[in-house]
Parts: structure tokens; C-alpha cells; sequence
């Protein structure tokens, strides 16, 4: 077959078919792609609400916005037999070494943290990355009426991330703009 | 040239990472571990694959002086496809390799292999071509992964080896600079010799 | 002072090059000679702010009022492509010796991940446009800030004796690995 001549008319029609192809193929596979993307999220916030909090059978869920922040958080407050077990928070801290993660934060009686688990993060892979270990074990128990929730740097209890104390200090900043939140939901 | 050839080529002779230099951003930047370089290898090898096939089935229906950025369409639509699907069953995954996915529409040796190949050659032979050079570019992004994952966090492929820290430079962005340098070098004197 | 955050952040912390690696294609490829890197400086510097803005016009009046974010990949590859297309016809025009400084440049940019990195960060961030506009001038400048080092370093490595099997590209990028080592110095400063 011969090539086709570069007339107007030809490159026209052609760039218009392949362009109209892409975007049918690209819609029809959005389409099937979009429930599998909303399980797969869901999943894994259920999963952090798993890690972070004690047994629960049921979850009620409401989103508020922090004053001076950019996004809302999610309460996720959770029962079992119809008691309230504690709550966990979907924060996020924008102070991270690359910007923006979001955390999940469990609270149990009102004050004291039950569990963390990092969601989405983009901190360098070795160092900030570590908040995703051992290390924030140290958070688990603690009363935060009298934790001061800052790196000991800066006069606080938590013990940074060596060489990561940004990712630490942002770490803190997120599970305190959970704290702040709960406070002021409990208030009304 | 036969297909075997054509298959093996990637691998070490044109090796698209050690040899031709292309796709060097994502090289350098998901090779932090032994996992991330090869889900990075992978998904470029699918677009590869498919925008070889896909550029060699409708060479002649193009024409000339908007061959280019039909091909980019063709690319960008398969690296969407490939974005949607990891997003939709490795999320975690997706997360890590981040903004490397949709850049994988300017990675130089998807366009390069569909200009320089597929463009000119039969379906069969460019399916084998983008093949061969998608599984040489994961090869290559896998090996620096495990070189830097070893030496940095002390494990490969997640599973951890030496207790305690690592030479941390190594997962940082120098340490990706001067291993790849430093794998170059090696990969030049090996066949010297 | 948000502002001030950003263009430190862009150029020297999170520089584009040294530590975001994108655009690491033409830092390798056209960083021999300062010259050629102050003009590939110049025209991405143009190149990603004008697909910084029109990206980030696409994106907030017509990708998201009609649900399309997932064709955003496809969307923006094709308007730095037709921009950049544009970009040459219209120096070319208007002026002729801009157009001979930056002309050979421009269609290396396409391909250059950087400008599409940047629009889509830009995104991500959630910038308005003005702080998208000072993110792109500043990544820009961070990127012309890291190809000139470079490109002096390397002019530099060619009156030297180095190793037979680190000639050239090795040594390359063991150079650009020690000029990383000495950005990380900047990790501390937002």
C-alpha cells in the first residue's frame, strides 16, 4: 500500500480519526477502570482504620475543613455493639520534605493516639519514608493533654527520624491538625 | 537480522539505559528500590509493546508531515490505559512510582523506537523490537534498583538482609547519579575485555 | 512570603534536575559548552511557563468542570507539543535573532520531560495560577541554574586525565552525583 499524501485534507481526517479513536478507547477503559480505583481507595483507608484503631463493626464517616487549610479531613468514627470505640482521622500535613502526605490517626478516648499509618507519601525512600516503621510506635498510648506533640529539637517528646527531621516535624504537624480538629468537633 | 537478534538486542548491545542513554529521568528517579524499577520497566514495556504494534499496523494510513503527533497521541493514550490500571489494581505501587507514570509519554525511547522502527517495519518484527527494548529497559532500571536498594537500606526487593542503616546516599538522588556512573563504566570495561 | 517559599524551594531544595530528575535528557545531552546551555536554559525557561499557564487554564476551565482528568496526559502532551510548534513559527516571525539563539533548542523541548513534569506538578500542588506561574519561572531557572554548573564542570573535565573506561558519560554522571551532593546542602533552608 502506498503511503498517503501529505495534503490538508488527509492530515486533517487523519490526526481527527486517531485523536476520536484515543479518546473512545481512553473513556471505555476509564469506565471500567473506575470502580476497581474506587475499591482499591476504599480499601486501603479501611485497612489504616484497621491498624489504627481497636475492633469496630461500624464506621460513620463526615469530612470537615481546618481553618487556613487546603483540604478537609475525614473523621471516620467508629462503633462496636453500638458503643463508640474512638475515631479515626484522614490528615494530611502540606510541611513534608516534598510537599503534601496524608495520614491516618486513631484516637480513643478523646485524647489519647491508638495507632498511625501513612496513606500517600512521597518522602525520600530510606529517610522520611521510615515514618512508616517502628518508629512511629512512639505515638501508640500517647496522652496528648500532656504529650507535646513536637520533635525534641523544638522543645517537644517525639523523638525525630534521624536526618529526616522535617519529615518528623511534618509528621507531628498532620497528627496535630487531627487533634485540633477532633477538639473543636467535640466542642459543638 | 533475524528475530532472536532483534529480541536480544536490548538487552545488552543497544541497551536502551547503559548504551543509547534514553529515558534517563525515570532511571534516575524510581530506582530507589529493586521493586519500583521494575514496575517502572514494565509498564514502559506495555506501552512500548503496544504503540510498536499499534504505529506499525497504520504506517501507511499516515501521513508523513503529522506522523509525529499522531504517534504521541497513539503513546499517550496507552500510557492513560496503563496509568487507569495500575491506579485500579497496584495502587501502592502507582503511589510510589508517582509522577513517572504519565511521563512515561516523554520517555525518549518510546517515541524513538516507534520513529526509528516501527514506522518502517512489519508488525511482527516491531512487536519483537518493543519487547526486547522494554525488557532491556526493565533489566536495567531492575539491576540499578537492586544495587541502590542493597547498599542503601541494606535489602533487596523489600526483604531485609543487614541489620540497621545503610549507606543512606545511595537511595538518594547522588547515589543515583553515581551508581548509574559508576554501572556505565563497568558495563564499558566488560566489553573491552 | 509563600511566594519567596516556592522560588527558593523550586530552584535550590527540590531543584528539578539534581533532585526531581526531570529533563535529565538535555542535561546530559546539550551540557558541553556553557553557551549552549544558557541558550537551553533561555528557551525552556519560555517554553514552561507559557505550558504552565495554558495547562493550568486547560486543566481548571475545561478538563474539570467536564469530569475528563483522565485525559490529562493526552491533553497536555498535545498542547506543549502545539505550543512549542507555535512558540518557533511565531520567533521566527518576530524575531529573527531570538529565534537563531533559541531556535535549535526548541523542538529538543517536547520531549523534555521537565515542561510536562512541571505542568503536572503544578497540578497536583494545586496552585493557583500565579504561584503556578513563579513554580514554572523558578523550576526553569533551577533547571538553567543546574545545566550551566554542569556544563562548566564538564568544560573543565575535558582538559583532564580521566580513566579509560569513566570517559565520558560515567564520568558524567559522577559529576552530576557530587553537584546533587552539594544541592542537598540546600535540604534545610524551607
Amino acid at each position: 500500500m502506498a503511503k498517503k499524501e501529505s495534503s490538508f485534507i488527509n492530515m486533517v481526517l487523519t490526526l481527527f480519526v486517531v485523536t476520536a479513536v484515543a479518546a473512545l478507547a481512553l473513556g471505555a477503559v476509564y469506565n471500567a477502570t473506575k470502580e476497581p480505583i474506587a475499591i482499591a481507595k476504599r480499601l486501603k483507608i479501611e485497612k489504616a482504620i484497621g491498624e489504627v484503631l481497636p475492633e469496630f463493626d461500624k464506621i460513620e464517616e463526615f469530612k470537615t475543613l481546618p481553618e487556613g487549610g487546603k483540604d478537609s479531613l475525614t473523621f471516620y468514627n467508629a462503633f462496636k455493639n453500638g458503643e463508640p470505640v474512638g475515631t479515626a482521622v484522614r490528615t494530611y500535613t502540606d510541611n513534608g520534605f516534598s510537599g503534601r502526605f496524608w495520614i491516618m490517626v486513631g484516637f480513643t478516648d478523646g485524647d489519647v493516639i491508638s495507632g498511625t499509618s501513612v496513606l500517600e507519601h512521597k518522602e525520600t525512600p530510606g529517610l522520611g519514608d521510615k515514618m512508616k516503621t517502628i518508629w512511629a510506635d512512639q505515638f501508640k498510648g500517647k496522652n496528648l493533654t500532656t504529650y507535646k506533640l513536637k520533635v525534641k529539637k523544638d522543645g517537644g517528646d517525639v523523638d525525630a527520624i534521624t536526618a529526616a527531621t522535617i519529615s518528623s516535624r511534618a509528621f507531628c504537624d498532620a497528627t496535630q491538625r487531627a487533634y485540633n480538629e477532633l477538639k473543636k468537633e467535640e466542642g459543638q | 537480522m533475524n528475530q532472536l537478534q532483534n529480541f536480544t538486542k536490548g538487552f545488552i548491545k543497544d541497551n536502551p539505559v547503559f548504551v543509547l542513554l534514553l529515558g534517563m529521568c525515570p532511571t534516575l528517579a524510581v530506582t530507589s528500590t529493586a521493586i519500583n524499577g521494575l514496575g517502572m520497566g514494565l509498564a514502559t514495556t506495555f506501552v512500548l509493546v503496544m504503540s510498536n504494534i499499534v504505529v506499525s499496523l497504520i504506517k501507511n494510513l499516515i501521513p508523513d508531515k503529522v506522523r509525529i503527533p499522531s504517534f504521541i497521541v497513539i503513546i499517550a493514550s496507552f500510557v492513560t490505559i496503563v496509568e487507569l490500571t495500575m491506579q485500579a489494581y497496584v495502587p501502592d505501587l502507582f503511589d510510589s512510582l508517582g509522577i513517572f507514570i504519565p511521563l512515561i509519554v516523554v520517555n525518549c525511547i518510546v517515541l524513538g523506537r516507534a520513529e526509528a522502527f516501527a514506522s518502517k517495519n512489519n508488525v511482527v518484527s516491531s512487536m519483537i523490537d518493543g519487547l526486547g527494548m522494554g525488557l532491556g529497559f526493565a533489566f536495567a532500571l531492575t539491576l540499578l534498583g537492586t544495587v541502590r536498594e542493597l547498599f542503601g537500606s541494606g535489602s533487596i526487593f523489600g526483604m531485609k538482609f543487614i541489620p540497621g542503616d545503610a549507606i543512606l546516599v545511595f537511595v538518594l538522588s547522588p547515589g543515583a547519579f553515581i551508581t548509574l556512573g559508576y554501572l556505565i563504566a563497568l558495563l564499558n570495561r566488560l566489553k573491552k575485555a | 512570603m509563600e511566594y519567596i517559599i516556592i522560588i527558593i524551594g523550586a530552584i535550590f531544595v527540590n531543584n528539578i534536575v539534581l533532585n526531581q530528575f526531570l529533563g535529565i535528557c538535555p542535561f546530559l545531552g546539550v551540557s558541553k559548552k556553557i553557551n549552549t546551555a544558557v541558550g537551553m536554559g533561555g528557551a525552556v525557561l519560555f517554553v514552561m511557563t507559557l505550558a504552565t499557564i495554558v495547562t493550568w487554564l486547560i486543566q481548571n476551565y475545561v478538563l474539570t468542570p467536564l469530569g475528563l482528568q483522565f485525559l490529562q496526559t493526552i491533553f497536555f502532551i498535545l498542547v506543549i507539543a502545539s505550543l512549542v510548534q507555535m512558540v518557533e513559527i511565531i520567533l521566527k516571525k518576530v524575531s529573527p535573532s531570538l529565534f537563531q539563539a533559541l531556535g535549535i533548542f526548541l523542538p529538543l523541548i517536547t520531549t523534555n520531560c521537565a515542561v510536562l513534569g512541571v505542568a503536572i506538578l503544578t497540578i497536583q500542588k494545586e496552585f493557583s495560577l500565579m504561584e503556578g506561574v513563579v513554580y514554572a519561572i523558578s523550576n526553569a531557572l533551577g533547571f538553567a541554574l543546574a545545566l550551566v554548573l554542569f556544563s562548566g564542570l564538564r568544560e573543565h573535565l575535558d582538559l583532564m586525565e580521566v580513566p579509560k573506561g569513566m570517559r565520558g558519560v560515567p564520568i558524567a554522571l559522577v559529576t552530576a552525583g557530587i553537584l546533587a551532593l552539594a544541592f542537598m546542602g540546600f535540604s534545610n533552608l524551607v
